[in-house]
């Protein structure tokens, strides 16, 4: 069987599995989409205190807020397996997935395909249209092909973290919450237009976790805006590239961790 | 009350055991504020229109805020709710205590230990080690951080009252576990953790005023800040505890309810 398509069936097996209790599956996901929205709902009284945020408007931060936060739900979804990983090595149960004739890393992001996360996604994209239609946006093949492109860059990218995240605890299951700091604090910072930010932040976002990329610079393309940064505007372009370099090289670095993995035995 | 006090203290020790875990905790927390902080930055130096709240005042809200995040009900106890999924309740119904007592002092530590351990930190890093302009302030007064403390203490045992209620219901099996899950987000919104009360529209403020959640974080900070003086300081600890005595008896009814009719899971 190849890859893709064993991958098929652990996604389908999980999917049966979640629509087993369909009452509380329904519960779980409108709670995931809700805090969210509830969110998006604090930005919103914030604008009509306010009126704008450093030019930017609440329709356009409603296009930033919800490409992240789309891109986001799909890698929660996809990567769960990773962003649980540590619980495998602390009970040695990754050593039943090294045994078997398979790459650890379809394994792991077999183990579960996290439906409830179309929570978040519906909401997202909810915010998202609402946005665009709000600003009267005409949407051309060429911003529809970037914005999707870019989304699945940013969910690529957001997988990559995930891996890095499992990857860290092959040396120590504790103190994980640190990679929070850069999957929910960046989705965080991304809901806003990477301008507002001071200097050092921005630079992070874009050269060295860079998030800026999932909606940022493609963004500044589709609304067809001078970019206040005065990056080029070829970055929309290479922002999905980017995302699916980062998890190339996280997939790297989690190759290096599982050589150095020694069972905790039992 | 001597079983609650050391059932208390015990939660505690154990809890205060994960201290790698707290430090990551307080790096997020650093994080998460100084996003939040430069974002209000934003906000205020693009508009001149009158607010509800100085930057300054709202700098320290936000710190305030990052660091008693743990003290927000929004998680259950993980434990009992285990227990409850696994059929281990039953053991606890052997225990010769009140189990709402029971699992309302185990509430007590969860909101109350692993928060100090994060709090101090976090306020030392935003009180000294931020750009001036993005700093934690000190308290107005003396009188001020008085009835911050107080009503922080109350804050706890209102928090506990809330999450207690969460584990309760899940005796009502799948969709107290929805319930667990829904109510958080309304928590985070209406008690202040996203943005401070005063910045909703003028309408909603008696409502956030009545319901419970401004009694979590808002009201405590505003003493603080000095929003609100000494004068209202009555009131405040009136409406936190009140709530907090009312959710504790909601919660020892459910708990009475929900066993005369529980079915022990597992064997």
């Amino acid at each position: 069987m190849s890859g893709i398509r064993l991958y098929g069936r652990y996604v389908s097996l999980s999917l049966q599995s979640q629509m087993q209790y369909r009452a509380s599956f329904v519960m779980f996901a409108l709670a995931n989409g809700l805090s969210a929205l509830l969110e998006f709902f604090a930005t919103a009284a914030l604008f009509a205190r306010f009126g704008s945020l450093r030019g930017w408007a609440l329709p356009e931060v409603a296009l930033f807020y919800g490409m992240v936060h789309t891109a986001f739900a799909l890698a929660e979804a996809a990567g769960r397996g990773f962003d649980v990983f540590h619980l495998h090595v602390r009970n040695g149960t990754f050593d039943r997935m090294m045994l078997r004739p398979r790459s650890t890393v379809l394994q792991v992001l077999g183990q579960d395909f996290q439906l409830l996360r179309v929570g978040r996604f519906a909401q997202g994209l909810f915010v998202l249209l609402w946005g665009a239609a709000s600003l009267g946006m005409r949407w051309t093949a060429e911003s529809v092909f970037l914005a999707v492109l870019s989304v699945v860059g940013g969910a690529l990218l957001f997988s990559g973290l995930f891996v890095l995240q499992a990857t860290l605890s092959f040396w120590s299951v504790e103190g994980l919450e640190i990679a929070n700091t850069l999957t929910y604090g960046g989705v965080e910072a991304a809901q806003f237009p990477l301008s507002i930010y001071r200097k050092w932040l921005r630079e992070f976002f874009v050269f060295v976790v860079p998030i800026g990329c999932i909606n940022y610079f493609p963004l500044i393309r589709i609304l067809g805006r001078g970019d206040p940064l005065g990056y080029p505007g070829w970055a929309a372009w290479v922002s999905p590239a980017v995302g699916l370099g980062f998890f190339l090289v996280s997939l790297r670095v989690w190759g290096v961790g599982v050589r150095h993995y020694r069972s905790t035995g039992s | 009350m001597r079983a609650y006090a050391a059932l208390l203290r015990l939660r505690c020790l154990l809890l205060l055991q994960y201290r790698v875990a707290a430090f990551a905790g307080i790096c997020t927390q650093v994080f998460f504020g100084l996003v939040r902080v430069m974002i209000f930055d934003g906000f205020f130096r693009s508009s001149s229109l009158a607010q509800p709240m100085s930057f300054a005042h709202t700098v320290t809200y936000i710190w305030l805020g990052q660091a008693l995040l743990g003290m927000l009900p929004w998680n259950g106890d993980r434990e009992v709710q285990d227990l409850i999924r696994t059929g281990n309740v039953s053991y606890e119904l052997c225990r010769p205590v009140n189990l709402n007592g029971l699992w309302l002092s185990r509430c007590v530590a969860l909101r109350s230990a692993p928060t100090a351990l994060r709090a101090v930190p976090v306020i030392l890093t935003a009180s000294l080690l931020m750009p001036p302009e993005y700093r934690l302030a000190p308290p107005a007064s003396a009188a001020a951080a008085l009835a911050w403390a107080l009503t922080t203490a109350g804050a706890v045992l209102l928090a506990a009252a809330i999450t207690n209620l969460y584990s309760i219901a899940l005796l009502w099996t799948i969709s107290g576990e929805g319930i667990a899950r829904l109510v958080p987000p309304f928590v985070a919104l209406l008690g202040g953790m996203l943005i401070p009360l005063s910045f909703f529209p003028d309408w909603m403020q008696p409502l956030l005023r009545w319901l419970p959640f401004s009694g979590l974080m808002d009201v405590p900070f505003r003493l603080y800040l000095g929003q609100l003086g000494p004068g209202d300081l009555a009131g405040a600890l009136a409406h936190q505890l009140g709530w907090a005595f009312g959710l504790a008896l909601l919660g020892q009814w459910l708990i009475s309810r929900g066993l005369k009719r529980v079915v022990v899971q597992g064997g």
